[in-house]
């Protein structure tokens, strides 16, 4: 088996994972791991903006971006790392642009900033311009700009490579297994630290915005390794997915002016949020979308409510609320506008809908976006391992993978972005600092057994299973059961229903027996990883008896803080059972209080 | 609707040499080409093998040849392609396996073009100012996702896999027009090669191949003046 050596081992190469490598390979030898080719990774599609509360357009302050994103996260997140993200933001986004990043500009030449859900000035409580934009394709000029600064920096990547297991040694990380999908042989890389940046895992519901490679494998080959999974209950459906599709419509239409429209063409949000209406954070809204939709309020009364961004409705709604440009002057867009500011949105809709949004109605349905748990870190990367919050010496997340937590129960829009910068950078100093004071673990006699033995169970079984109808059977029963509303009963069901899967899995057998470019064999692997996340988000979710963020049930429809005010920490026994453990939320300025917008 | 699907097939590890498969399946207009072949290779052929992730036009996963023209399969749906469709990996690189193709010296072309920001001058505490107009002159090249239909499509590129092609002109573009950048005259005398931009015969591949809608051959037009007046007016 071909091995390798580096101080620090980044596995994905996201926003997070780019940016860990950038700082890593400063001082330490540093390899990045990507079953991708880096520019395809999912931080690519990030559409609205990044937050960051510079007051390019008026006055801003991290302390609002701060309660925010608290109140965002229904008081869920860890207030510490929350106003650590926070303060950080400022000066990262002006690193990012140091880095040459083309952010849209202000008249002045500064970076613009829009409105987006949730973020408000906090005196008056109305949206407040702190989604620092490039058009609508903001992750996009993220991904290449850090792309590009690490070709600039000779940082050494390994692509199309997937990392399928994590080498333990002495309680430390040792290093992980990967195969290279070109030749399908197994390599190790040897190393004292890994930094896992794999992304998230929407690929187990059925409409969703995430991309195939979201199977989390980062969380999946951890929980496999003893180690527990935070908040996984916890899983954001963003409102405004293209109907069946499930391609995301960013907020930032919204933040431009759209507005949410029911079967009888009425703006519903104004019964749900009344003061921020239609830039209410995301599980408020898609809930209400649901309720609309429940009670007979959809278009043709299908699944669906309209995003209407026609200049004229935008217009006409922004004069009803008063909005007003910066200088004072009526807020007024026409369709040029539109189209300049959201060019991407306007091709998604024409090439998969037909329709041209600045002069028809987008049929859109709340979509499975974003994975609030994950890995448990600490505000520097450091991932802990168990309630009391010991680290693990090595051991780092970054991303939408790890659960630091800033996002608690639900997070807000433009915040995914700042995450990964953030929190990617400081896993990368981290490591490399850890790097420099450690010695290498030794590594295990046969260190690809256990990773063999997962691949070759798909070479040997008895091929009474299709894979295809295993994920599409997993998709609808979360889709239906562990949605937007849940209920005890539902996710009783959901669970059975993954335990039945995960059953029949074993029993799946790949017909590809070649070496190179095996993707039924990586796919089905990945499935896997699906089935395992699944089950612990089901168990994790049906202990949990109250509603918070994106989890509401419909048999304990209130927030319970004397109960539920912690975090849950899942752990995969040997024995095959997940066990729930749980620790308490940080809390420092700001005491939970009803949450309304 | 019943759909035709004839798929490039290739596994250097069994085939001699190339073949075509077809595979029939049941569609609706608005599939895209992408959901057709996991359908394929969910149902009928496992072995099938290609990139993608996203689904949605902007990873640049799942360039392909499809019905003889270079598409996102992620991007192209059955209403555009109707009931018969030819798949085939994208051409002038080394096809690996079915249409899975060796991306390296695509990539190797657009990192020697010092496509990456370069300002040596002291970082202001906050950001470097631009105006709005300034912004607006490189904004369409910003778009590229490294796809490769354009230069995959492009006849010179097919002739010497040297030639630059026009992803890495489009990305030197990027940073040349950029007023915050200071490498311009560098990118300049790279693309001023025998393999660099004279090799480009407007040939227009390459725009109508974009699927980000990118004026490529616009960009390269713009990197030719530069190079001929010596000036970035």
């Amino acid at each position: 088996m071909k091995t390798h050596q580096f101080e620090v081992l980044v596995v994905g190469a996201g926003g997070a994972g780019l940016m860990a490598g950038l700082y890593a390979s400063r001082t330490a030898s540093t390899a990045i791991i990507t079953k991708l080719y880096p520019t395809r990774s999912h931080t690519g599609t990030a559409q609205g903006g990044i937050g960051a509360a510079l007051g390019s357009v008026e006055e801003d302050h991290p302390e609002w971006h701060t309660y925010d994103t608290v109140k965002g996260s229904d008081y869920l997140g860890d207030q510490d790392a929350i106003e650590f993200m926070c303060n950080e933001a400022v000066q990262a986004i002006y690193e990012l642009e140091h880095m040459g990043l083309p952010f849209d500009r202000t008249p002045e030449g500064k970076i613009s900033q829009r409105p987006f859900g949730g973020h408000t000035n906090n005196v008056t409580g109305k949206p407040v311009s702190r989604a620092c934009h490039a058009a609508d394709r903001t992750g996009h000029m993220i991904l290449q700009t850090l792309y590009q600064q690490c070709i600039k920096n000779n940082v050494t990547f390994y692509d199309e490579f997937q990392v399928v297991d994590l080498l333990m040694v002495n309680g430390a990380a040792a290093g992980v297994v990967a195969i290279e999908l070109a030749s399908g042989e197994m390599h190790l890389f040897h190393a004292k630290t890994v930094i896992f940046a794999t992304g998230g895992h929407g690929r187990i519901w059925e409409i969703t915005s995430n991309a195939y490679a979201f199977s989390g494998d980062g969380p999946a080959i951890t929980m496999r390794r003893g180690l527990p999974l935070e908040d996984m209950e916890f899983f954001q459906f963003h409102p405004t997915g293209i109907y069946k599709l499930g391609i995301l419509i960013t907020e930032g239409v919204r933040g431009e002016g759209g507005i949410l429209i029911n079967g009888l063409g009425e703006r519903f949000m104004e019964r749900y949020a009344p003061t921020v209406k239609d830039l209410a954070s995301r599980d408020v809204i898609s809930r209400a979308i649901y309720l609309e939709i429940r009670d007979g309020r959809g278009v043709n009364g299908q699944n669906y409510v309209y995003l209407d961004v026609r200049p004229e409705s935008v217009n006409k709604y922004a004069a009803l609320d008063g909005r007003k440009n910066p200088d004072g002057s009526p807020f007024v867009v026409t369709g040029e506008q539109i189209l300049a500011k959201l060019p991407d949105i306007v091709d998604f809709c024409r090439v998969y809908l037909g329709v041209d949004p600045v002069t028809q109605l987008m049929p859109i349905q709340p979509t499975a976006h974003y994975a609030m748990g994950g890995i448990p870190t600490n505000k520097y990367g450091e991932v802990i391992s168990n309630e009391e919050n010991t680290t693990v010496p090595g051991l780092y997340a970054a991303g939408e993978v790890a659960c630091v937590s800033v996002h608690g129960a639900n997070r807000l829009g433009t915040n995914s972005l700042l995450d990964l910068v953030v929190f990617g950078k400081y896993a990368g100093l981290r490591a490399a600092e850890f790097a420099k004071g450690a010695a290498y673990q030794p590594l295990p006699a046969d260190p690809a057994a256990f990773a063999r033995a997962q691949f070759d169970q798909f070479l040997t079984a008895d091929g009474k299973e299709n894979a295809f109808d295993i994920a599409r059977e997993m998709k609808k029963v979360m889709f239906d059961d562990m949605g937007i509303f849940r209920s005890g009963q539902g996710m009783q069901n959901a669970l059975e229903k993954i335990r039945e899967l995960q059953a029949r899995f074993k029993h799946v057998r790949v017909t590809d027996t070649g070496k190179i470019f095996n993707m039924e064999l990586i796919n089905a692997w990945e499935l896997g990883n699906l089935l395992d996340l699944a089950e612990v988000t089901t168990v994790s979710a049906l202990a949990r008896t109250e509603s918070r963020g994106g989890h509401s049930r419909e048999d304990y429809p209130d927030r319970d803080d004397k109960k539920w005010l912690k975090h849950t920490m899942a752990y995969l026994r040997e024995n095959g059972r997940i066990e729930l453990k749980y620790k308490p939320v940080v809390i420092t300025k700001y005491q939970p209080k009803e949450r309304t917008y | 609707m019943q759909i035709t699907i004839k798929i490039f097939r290739y596994n250097p590890e069994k085939d001699k040499k190339p073949r075509y498969e077809s595979y029939k399946l049941e569609a609706v207009e608005t599939d895209r080409v992408l959901d057709l072949l996991e359908k394929v290779k969910g149902y009928q052929d496992g072995t099938l093998s290609f990139r993608r992730s996203c689904a949605h036009g902007i990873c640049g996963s799942d360039a392909m040849r499809i019905n003889g023209f270079n598409r996102l399969a992620c991007k192209t749906l059955v209403r555009d392609t109707g009931a018969k469709i030819t798949v085939e990996p994208i051409l002038g690189l080394k096809v690996i396996k079915d249409l899975i193709v060796d991306m390296e010296p695509f990539f190797e072309n657009f990192r020697s073009v010092i496509p990456y920001f370069v300002n040596d001058e002291p970082e202001p505490a906050q950001e470097r100012l631009q105006s709005p107009e300034q912004r607006e002159r490189f904004d369409d090249t910003t778009k590229c996702i490294l796809c490769a239909c354009c230069t995959t499509s492009c006849p010179s590129f097919w002739a010497n896999e040297q030639y630059l092609g026009p992803a890495a002109i489009v990305n030197a573009h990027r940073f040349i027009f950029d007023s915050r950048d200071r490498a311009a005259a560098e990118r300049l005398k790279i693309l001023n090669d025998i393999f660099g931009i004279h090799r480009c015969h407007t040939i227009f591949n390459c725009t109508l191949a974009c699927p980000r809608e990118i004026q490529v051959t616009k960009a390269i037009g713009e990197v030719k003046k530069a190079i001929v007046t010596g000036s970035l007016e």
